[in-house]
């Protein structure tokens, strides 16, 4: 596991640049055999992050502890040893083009000073690992991008790390290599108990792989938790702009177009509410059933996330501001995150 | 031309091809560790050491800026030193060699430059020690640009050859400027020049070759 210690990392200044404080307050823990997403702008300190717990870099203040090791303060032989239980893959792949498939995955098992022999017997079930058994001998440059990815993934795999980082490792690819190459990723999660850190800027990655999920702006973290609540109650409000990405433009154009601020006479009031788990199939027949108000489901959209069912619906609300402000309270009351987005007529 | 006449073309060939190749041989062994380090040891890199990076590169750059027949002169105590003469093609190789060092390790450096530091940074992850990223990926990687910079240099290195035919250095040059030129032989000036194009010619082709044959980095089909 991997546990962050009030970690702060702070790059001094350098040629007339200020020094930036990257890190700040970092303290967390990923337990073992976890998927955790770790998500942020660019520039949030998500690679500062990524390189303290590979230990390319040392933190300011504080400790990054790998399976009870604090990595931050191990260097030369001891540190390099340590490295071999940390794998990593990255977005643009970084595979060697003067080697082949087996020759890059092989790689960091001759630093390791593994045998010839071990070493072909280990490449072999990576390849059939990856699912790449046929490109044994092609170079990177004759393989597409979710190719090079397997092979970047098996060849992190290859000392049999505890801990697997993954850098944005799915933004250069197209939607359904991306869905593939997470596939590839839960599984070895599940069979092979490997620890993932997701870094990403993709909500959407957090919520197809990880069960956990750290949001991180600005060098703090601002929010930390299961997927699936974070995804109905976000706290903050970067936090919800990720969740608007992933749950889509929820707000129809033809719909935001008639939205208007100031109530609508005989219209409909217009909220937003986001549901988890079995209660957000059945919230708009309780809302008919126990309140006596006929909302009309305007759009909704209801996904698995993190195992739990978590949705977005957009309704209408007739008969004024009252029975608007009546609806969220029984809402609120019974623990789903709603707003009012406005009127119409 | 009579055969006396291209025998002296052949010997002149032959030495200036031995001055060439031990030259080559003997800067590439000094200027590619140079060049590498060049290349690695700026602030924040793999072996860094600014301040010995600093005053390489200002070695490099005063023995790059001396033109090269002003080198061959002003390092003749030096060549008595290490050939025990000053004069001949064996003695020749001192200056070809310090003159071809520098440029080497700054084509070395260019090339080793060329290879993207997220490599670096993966074999580092890795736990590779910076030899390790050396030999297994920064020499590996940037061997298509270290093939032609080598041909690069030998192609100079003939030039310089020539050159020091002017000094007493024997080969081709100071067979055309012996024959061809003090002794008003054009036709032995045009076989000279004939023949040092064919053999930059050849270099070149062949360098060319194999640096396209080790760069993975194009699709082969």
């Amino acid at each position: 596991m991997v546990r962050f210690e009030g970690v702060e990392k702070t790059y001094p200044a350098y040629r007339g640049k200020p020094s930036v404080r990257a890190l700040q307050n970092i303290d967390f823990a990923v337990p073992r055999g976890s998927i955790t997403g770790v998500i942020g702008r660019s520039g949030a300190g998500k690679s500062s992050l990524v390189r303290l717990i590979n230990g390319l870099e040392k933190p300011t203040t504080g400790r990054v502890e790998v399976d009870g090791r604090d990595i931050s303060a191990l260097s030369g032989r001891e540190l390099r040893l340590a490295q071999r239980s940390i794998g990593m893959i990255f977005q643009h792949f970084n595979l060697l083009s003067s080697r082949t498939a087996a020759a890059n995955i092989a790689l960091p098992l001759e630093i390791a000073g593994w045998s010839k022999a071990d070493i072909a017997v280990r490449v072999a079930e990576l390849l059939d690992l990856v699912d790449i058994a046929d490109k044994h001998d092609r170079y990177p440059s004759e393989l597409s991008g979710g190719q090079k990815q397997r092979i970047g993934i098996a060849r992190a795999l290859a000392t049999r790390p505890s801990v697997l980082l993954s850098d944005e490792a799915t933004s250069a690819l197209d939607p359904q290599t991306t869905r593939a190459i997470l596939d590839l990723l839960a599984n070895i999660n599940r069979e092979l108990g490997v620890t993932i850190i997701l870094i990403t800027h993709e909500m959407s990655v957090v919520r197809q792989l990880a069960n956990e999920v750290v949001v991180i702006d600005a060098g703090d973290i601002v929010e930390r938790g299961h997927v699936a609540d974070i995804f109905t109650h976000p706290k903050q409000a970067i936090t919800q702009t990720f969740l608007a990405e992933v749950l889509g433009e929820s707000i129809p154009i033809s719909l935001a177009s008639r939205l208007q601020e100031a109530p609508v006479p005989g219209g409909q009031a217009v909220l937003r509410v986001l549901v988890r788990g079995d209660a957000g199939d059945t919230v708009v027949a309780r809302l008919a059933r126990e309140l006596s108000i006929d909302v009309a489901l305007l759009s909704a959209r209801i996904d698995e996330i993190g195992g739990q069912r978590v949705g977005s619906l957009i309704v209408g609300v007739p008969g004024g501001d009252a029975t608007a402000a009546q609806v969220l309270a029984y809402l609120s009351q019974h623990q789903f995150s709603a707003e009012r987005l406005g009127y119409v007529a | 031309m009579s055969p006396e006449l291209i025998n002296l073309i052949i010997q002149a060939t032959g030495e200036s091809l031995f001055m060439v190749a031990v030259a080559a041989l003997v800067a590439t062994a000094l200027g590619l560790p140079i060049g590498i380090f060049l290349a690695t040891s700026g602030k924040g890199e793999l072996f860094a050491a600014p301040k010995i990076n600093a005053i390489l590169g200002v070695i490099v750059n005063a023995t790059r800026s001396t033109p090269f027949i002003i080198l061959v002169v002003a390092i003749i105590p030096f060549t008595r030193l290490i050939a025990g003469t000053s004069i001949g093609s064996g003695a020749a190789i001192v200056p070809l060699t310090i003159a071809a060092t520098p440029f080497i390790a700054r084509l070395v450096e260019a090339a080793i430059r060329e290879v993207d530091a997220g490599l670096i940074e993966t074999a580092s992850s890795f736990g590779a020690t910076p030899l390790q990223i050396v030999l297994k990926v920064l020499i590996p990687e940037a061997l298509p640009g270290l093939l032609l910079a080598l041909t690069l240099a030998v192609v100079s290195l003939l030039g310089y050859s020539a050159m020091v035919g002017a000094v007493g250095g024997g080969g081709l040059g100071d067979l055309g400027i012996r024959y061809g030129y003090q002794r008003f032989m054009p036709e032995m000036m045009l076989a000279v020049v004939v023949v040092l194009i064919a053999l930059v010619q050849t270099v070149q082709t062949v360098g060319d070759y194999f640096a396209k044959r080790v760069n993975r980095r194009l699709r082969h089909r």
